[in-house]
């Protein structure tokens, strides 16, 4: 088993590592969707990975989940640490995986059940609150951290597929933080929300990453720039370009970076 | 002001007037071929209905019995009908005029009275004192002519008089026939019911349910949601989809050869029945279950997946849930079909006279159809009006089963 030193460095002022991609390639059959990708993301921190559509933004950020697995033709070649763990590695159970890697949609996707159901499904599958009082008291958690308990908090019993789509949005964040994971993966996750739930989002990023690792796939440049601190340049099945998103932004290295983010490709 | 037609209007474009005339006769075509089927289905169900109206009611006469009598021949109920018939009847001289007075009631109707008084009995005091007044069917021939209200046919001048005067006396009473919906197959037209081939249809039901629901969900759960896309899965989902089309017949045979000559299960018993159409339904179920699963959003899953659930888990607490009322109206139309399914009971061996109901499912039973097909082809005028009868009993059954599958789907139908 690899395990890898950067994690276990006490010094506060050295980055630490969460998760470490390295030479990952993803084919879906013959068909070569991410080709060769290294990149580190950074524990506590915002990761905003950007690209033209069909660059492979959404297949990178499956692989960190190995949600990909549920797709027959996919195949991931190359290495994916957590922790210094790889999670490919034969032992690797996926749903162990997934609790400590959570994800919200592009579209937001509540169970067809109780808010309440909604944030205590994944608490109770794990087992990880034992009794009704620690299970309400995660669920209470959960909502106040995403933003959402004032909202919603006389109604817990109503559906969830009946609030607004923001709303929505943050009842999945917070389904997905009531289980405590570590990373939590984001794909477009304001994509189909209007302005003022999407700064309610944006702000609860900025809130979220003091907990935990965020990687968040974004359409909107202006986006990536406000709530991420590493960005990530897709183009074509390959990272074209990473590192401090002021850093991108002002003054990026590749041509293709440049194109992009000035709106010339996209 | 020129003549140029309006911009926006029909004449501003040509040919638009024939595309009009074509769809107004494509619209008078469907409505047409809506209510032609309408008007066949109306005439179809009015016929039987009208047929079946008698089966339904019944006629029944008072008829006292004196209490010295009941406790003197109640032990040889025919004398004692005789006897009875003779004290209720006037002119009762003779053999002729004792076997028309007898003809009067239905066939074992000393049974019918001494069973009555025998519940009296239990409330009254024996003191052989006083008289029972009980209430009695009139025969076959009696009915037909109080319910045509033509008192002539079929009654001889001496029959007409004593229903004239029972009539007159207010001792005739019209009663829903609950016999049709209780009793057993008979030989004779007036004690003929549904109701051991209700119970039979019953027993098979509930077998084929069981078996085809079961099997059919999991089989289908099994191949939508587990097993890998291959071609021997291609190759059993194309044999599914032929199977839901062999005749039924086919599977009369099947369970012949199978069920009964291989591993020896009783003829004409619920079981077998039932296991027939399951076979029949399960084709079915699975398909109709598959849609409901794969209608199922694939972000419902994802969702689950990425808290962790495993596969089981997203399938038992999220995705069935959600398929289950499509799975359930599946199966209920399935069932309504399988309800008035005959040819494969006939095969194995369905289709013998049975009066007593079955107690389990291994009992000689007889179902609804069945029972249809067997009086339909009785001789005897009163079962004509029994078999339409029974045919409108089981057309409500399919109505009511097809409408609670309406109901369930509007009812459980989740919105995401
Ligand atoms: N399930 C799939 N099967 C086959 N090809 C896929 C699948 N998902 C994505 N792809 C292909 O992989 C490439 C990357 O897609 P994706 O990761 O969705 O891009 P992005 O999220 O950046 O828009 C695209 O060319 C897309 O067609
Ligand atoms: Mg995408």
């Amino acid at each position: 088993m690899v395990t890898y030193t950067v994690n276990e460095d006490n010094n506060p002022d050295t980055v630490k590592a969460k998760i470490i991609v390295d030479k990952v390639s993803v084919a879906y059959g013959d068909h070569l969707a991410l080709n060769d990708i290294a990149l580190d993301i950074i524990s506590n921190k915002v990761t905003a990975l950007i690209g033209p559509s069909g660059c492979g933004k959404t297949t990178f950020l499956r692989c960190i989940n190995r949600m990909n697995d549920l797709i027959g033709s996919c195949k991931v070649t190359g290495s994916i640490l957590l922790d210094g763990y790889d999670i490919y590695a034969p032992e690797v159970d996926v749903e162990v995986l997934r609790r400590k890697v959570g994800m919200v949609f592009q579209k937001p996707n509540p169970f067809p059940k109780s808010i309440y159901d909604n944030i205590a499904y994944g608490v109770k599958i794990h087992g990880l609150a034992s009794d009704k009082e620690e299970l309400d008291a995660i669920v209470e958690q959960s909502l106040v951290r995403a933003g959402l308990f004032e909202e919603v908090a006389d109604r817990l019993d109503v559906s969830g597929t009946s609030l607004s789509g923001g709303q929505q949005q943050r009842l999945c964040i917070a389904r997905a933080i009531a289980i405590s994971p570590d990373v939590i993966l984001m794909d477009e996750p304001c994509s189909a929300l209007d302005p003022i739930a999407t700064a309610k989002i944006e702000e609860l990023i900025h809130e979220l990453k003091e907990r935990y690792t965020i990687v968040i796939v974004t359409h909107s440049m202006q986006q990536a720039a406000r709530v991420s601190d590493y960005t990530a340049f897709f183009h074509e099945g390959d990272l074209v370009e990473k590192g401090e998103t002021s850093a991108l932004f002002t003054n990026p290295n590749d041509k293709r970076t440049e194109a992009y983010i000035t709106g010339r490709i996209g | 002001m020129t003549n140029k037609p309006h911009p926006l209007s029909m004449a501003s474009l040509p040919g638009l007037d024939k595309r009009y005339r074509a769809e107004k006769r494509f619209k008078f075509a469907g409505v047409l071929a809506v209510f032609s089927s309408l008007a066949f289905l109306g005439f179809l169900i009015v016929a039987i209905a009208l047929k079946s109206a008698g089966a339904f009611q019944t006629y029944e006469v008072e008829i006292l019995v004196k209490k010295e009598k009941y406790l003197e021949l109640r032990d040889q109920p025919f004398i004692f009908l005789q006897s009875t018939m003779r004290y209720n009847l006037s002119g009762v001289v003779n053999g002729q005029a004792m076997r028309e007075a007898v003809n009067m009631v239905v066939d074992g109707a000393e049974i019918d009275l001494l069973d009555h008084i025998e519940n009296l009995q239990q409330n009254t005091r024996a003191d052989g004192l006083g008289s029972y007044s009980v209430w009695v069917t009139l025969s076959n021939r009696v009915v037909s002519a109080l319910s045509k209200q033509d008192i002539g046919t079929n009654l001889t001048a001496r029959q007409q008089a004593w229903v004239e005067g029972w009539v007159a006396n207010n001792k005739v009473r019209q009663r829903f026939n609950v016999g049709f919906l209780t009793n057993g197959d008979s030989r004779d037209p007036e004690r003929a019911g549904i109701g051991s081939a209700l119970v039979g249809s019953a027993f098979m039901l509930l077998v084929c349910m069981v078996l085809s629901f079961g099997v059919g969900i999991l089989a289908a759960i099994y191949l939508e949601e587990f097993a890998p896309k291959n071609k021997y899965t291609v190759f059993l989902e194309v044999n599914i989809n032929n199977l839901a089309t062999v005749p039924s017949i086919i599977f009369g045979l099947l369970g012949l050869s199978v069920f009964l000559n291989l591993f020896g299960l009783p003829r004409s018993a619920a079981i077998v029945g039932g296991m027939v159409l399951a076979l029949m339904t399960m084709p079915t179920i699975i398909i109709a279950s598959r849609l409901a699963l794969q209608s199922v959003p694939l972000s419902i899953r994802e969702a689950a997946f990425s808290v962790g659930a495993s596969p089981l888990q997203t399938v038992f607490h999220h995705v069935l849930p959600l398929a289950l009322p499509g799975m359930l109206t599946g199966t209920i139309l399935g069932m309504a079909r399988a309800i008035g399914e005959t040819a494969p009971l006939l095969m194995i061996g369905m289709l013998a006279f049975i009066v007593e109901a079955p107690d389990n499912i291994f009992d000689p039973a007889s179902v609804l159809p069945v029972q249809i097909f067997l009086w339909a082809e009785s001789p005897e005028r009163g079962f004509e009006e029994k078999t339409a009868a029974a045919i409108i009993v089981l057309l409500a059954f399919l109505l009511v089963m097809n409408l609670t599958a309406i109901i369930l789907r509007k009812k459980l139908e989740k919105k995401w």
